[in-house]
């Protein structure tokens, strides 16, 4: 689907916001925001959704403390059950205390790896990934508004000049 | 407006006319510009340590471990010396990003990718000594959970020993990903700046195509947020783990429950005192004391003397239970620590580490650059001697008179030792030409709030922005540029 959008361009997060909230309330889609840092309620006034990332990490390190007992279990009390130091091998739970301090590193190295490998992926980031800000501005000083063209443009440049914009590009997407 | 606002009464943390597109400037110069001559000096040394430390290794590797000074009695010394002092050093990185950020303190976003790259630094180093004292370090994956070729023998997860291979590991590798992630959008600005296509391409690759859409900036921010709760426990744990190392042994000296948090008090002490030796030199030679200021510096000395202090509090204790505990053997291992024939380790150890960072309860001495930069090396000298001091006046006085002995290093324990000093400082020598040394986009969150431009505006009762004057507008499909004066 050949769509036109326009790019406008801000040199600063108060202005951006406000323009965010009158494109908002002028009932304009706005497509995207580019960011050179985080601006803080940008995503509650464009309407994102918040993120459920926190809860994966969670999950991912409730994987690993799982992976862990599992492991130690299988290791030190099915599979080669030894005397070590007078303390006999027989009980998950009456060796745990020395399986502590593992239980608690694999819970951290499944939370921290998993969410961050889970980060990349859904905001589509590895190595050799092309980058797609619009502008090479946008990791600098500037913010970049992508809003839908429905129709005349006209109206629309006229509000996104209103707001401070910049610069307004219309691009073909 | 009113989320940029803080007290006035607070010292800007940026410092200057600063605007967004100056901080840029300022991160990218050192990566964009040449190296100097001092440059070339100090990394040509470092490089030159380096390898005599590889030499070591090498000559260590194929002839044994006798190489080393160590004898029956004192048989660990300077190696795991070295492990818990490089290990300790590299504490302050993950504090400073992540229990920094839990507690909201902006100061840290000047210092925390630096910090967090001089922990990555020195936990590798650290690495180094145990690997190296497997003797056969082409065997160090028998220390990963898998059966052995002799039948299923395993692991043993009793091991403190085994707790610090998964401690460590899990250490370095999260405070990788902790810092890259926030790399990524520093490696995007300098990847957009960059001119020559093979920086271009460098970056491109490392930035992991960073595109800065609202969507992933609040996902970066919770990410941060998420690894900083889970990066706090774990520096906590890490250092807890190393001293488990000594505290669940049976010898006298070592055998003590105050060590897990004494450990990781003089841990966070020596990696600040590191940091502090590492940032005073950077904001010269790369310009940055727009934003490694001197209340960076002071709100670091104050961390050295409460931590140092922490340290002093727990020397003593060690003392007094010693004293009290009533066993004989304690009682002689602590004596003989102050006063046996090692007295001078336990002085220098004692004035370095206790004595030596109370100055900073003067603010003329805190906010000396000069003053504070000799206290950061002090500071990590008395460190290293703590380790030694635990280490080998505990061993070399054992059960049996007749062992009694003293430890003496060969050019082989030194070599090694200098050696990882150098590949320390060769590594942070490239990264501080190659990487944004500066969360520059974090900054440019705080600027606002906190940079002396806009602290100005806010006193003067101006606003903090304007709108524009003119708008440009391009439609790409005429072509045609024309200027619009109408929203005036």
């Amino acid at each position: 689907m050949a769509s036109k959008v326009i790019h406008a361009y801000y040199d600063d997060d108060d202005v951006l916001m406000q323009a965010v909230k009158k494109v908002k309330a002028a009932r304009h889609h706005i497509e995207e925001v580019y960011c050179p840092f985080p601006v803080h309620g940008l995503d509650k006034a464009m309407g994102l959704a918040p993120t459920r990332i926190a809860i994966t990490s969670f999950m991912y390190g409730c994987l690993g403390l799982a992976v862990s007992i599992v492991m130690m279990n299988y290791i030190m009390i099915q599979d080669w059950p030894q005397d070590i130091g007078g303390k006999p091998s027989f009980s998950y739970i009456e060796n745990m205390p020395a399986f502590v301090p593992i239980m608690f590193e694999m819970t951290v190295f499944f939370a921290a790896h998993l969410m961050v490998i889970t980060f990349y992926l859904r905001s589509r980031m590895w190595p050799f990934k092309k980058a797609e800000n619009p502008d090479v501005r946008s990791t600098d000083d500037h913010f970049i508004m992508e809003v839908e063209v429905h129709g005349d443009a006209s109206g629309l440049t006229k509000l996104l000049k209103e707001t401070g914009a910049v610069e307004i590009n219309s691009v073909e997407k | 407006m009113a989320s940029h606002y803080e007290a006035p009464i607070r010292k800007p943390l940026v410092l200057g006319d600063k605007g967004y597109h100056d901080v840029s400037v300022d991160i990218a110069a050192p990566v964009e510009g040449r190296a100097n001559k001092e440059w070339w000096i100090v990394f040509s040394i470092a490089l030159a340590a380096f390898l005599w430390g590889v030499g070591c290794i090498i000559y260590t590797i194929s002839t044994g471990i006798g190489t080393w000074g160590l004898n029956r009695t004192v048989n660990w010394a300077w190696d795991i010396t070295n492990f818990v002092w490089w290990v300790g050093i590299g504490h302050a990185g993950t504090l400073i990003s992540a229990v920094l950020l839990l507690f909201r303190q902006k100061w840290r976003m000047a210092i925390n990718r630096s910090a967090e790259a001089m922990t990555i630094f020195s936990v590798i180093q650290a690495g180094l000594f145990p690997i190296i004292h497997m003797g056969r370090p082409w065997l160090a994956y028998w220390v990963l959970p898998i059966p052995n070729q002799f039948g299923s023998l395993w692991v043993n997860f009793n091991s403190p020993l085994l707790w610090d291979v998964f401690a460590i590991s899990t250490y370095l590798s999260v405070s990788l990903v902790f810092w890259w992630t926030g790399l990524l959008p520093d490696f995007a600005m300098i990847r957009d700046r960059a001119v020559k296509p093979f920086q271009k391409k460098i970056y491109s690759l490392v930035s992991f195509g960073w595109t800065g859409r609202a969507k992933d900036w609040q996902r970066f921010e919770e990410v941060s947020l998420v690894l900083a709760g889970l990066a706090t426990p774990l520096v906590l744990s890490v250092h807890t783990i190393v001293s488990f190392d000594f505290a669940t042994s049976v010898i006298p000296g070592w055998h003590t429950t105050i060590f897990p948090p004494y450990f990781v008090a003089g841990a966070i002490f020596s990696g600040f005192a590191m940091v502090q030796t590492l940032l005073i030199i950077m904001r010269k030679v790369s310009h940055l004391e727009a934003y490694i200021t001197v209340q960076h510096i002071e709100l670091m000395n104050i961390i050295i003397m409460i931590t140092g202090s922490i340290v002093g509090c727990a020397y003593i204790t060690e003392l007094f239970i010693a004293w009290y505990s009533g066993v004989e053997y304690e009682q002689y291992a602590f004596l003989n620590r102050a006063t046996g024939p090692y007295w001078w380790a336990y002085t220098l150890m004692m004035t370095c580490n206790v004595v030596s960072p109370q100055v900073m309860w003067f603010k003329k001495i805190r906010t000396s650059i000069l003053v504070s930069f000799i206290i950061s090396i002090v500071v990590n000298v008395g460190m290293w001697f703590e380790r030694f001091v635990i280490i080998v006046t505990s061993l070399h006085r054992d059960y049996l008179p007749s062992s009694w002995t003293m430890f003496s290093p060969t050019f082989v324990d030194i070599g090694i030792f200098i050696g990882t000093v150098g590949f320390f400082f060769v590594l942070f020598l490239l990264y501080a030409r190659t990487f944004p040394v500066i969360a520059q986009a974090e900054v440019k969150t705080i600027l606002k709030s906190s940079g002396e431009r806009y602290k100005k505006l806010r006193e003067a009762g101006k606003p903090l922005y304007q709108m524009p004057k003119t708008t440009i507008v391009k439609d790409a499909g005429s072509g045609k540029d024309k200027k619009s004066n109408e929203n005036k």
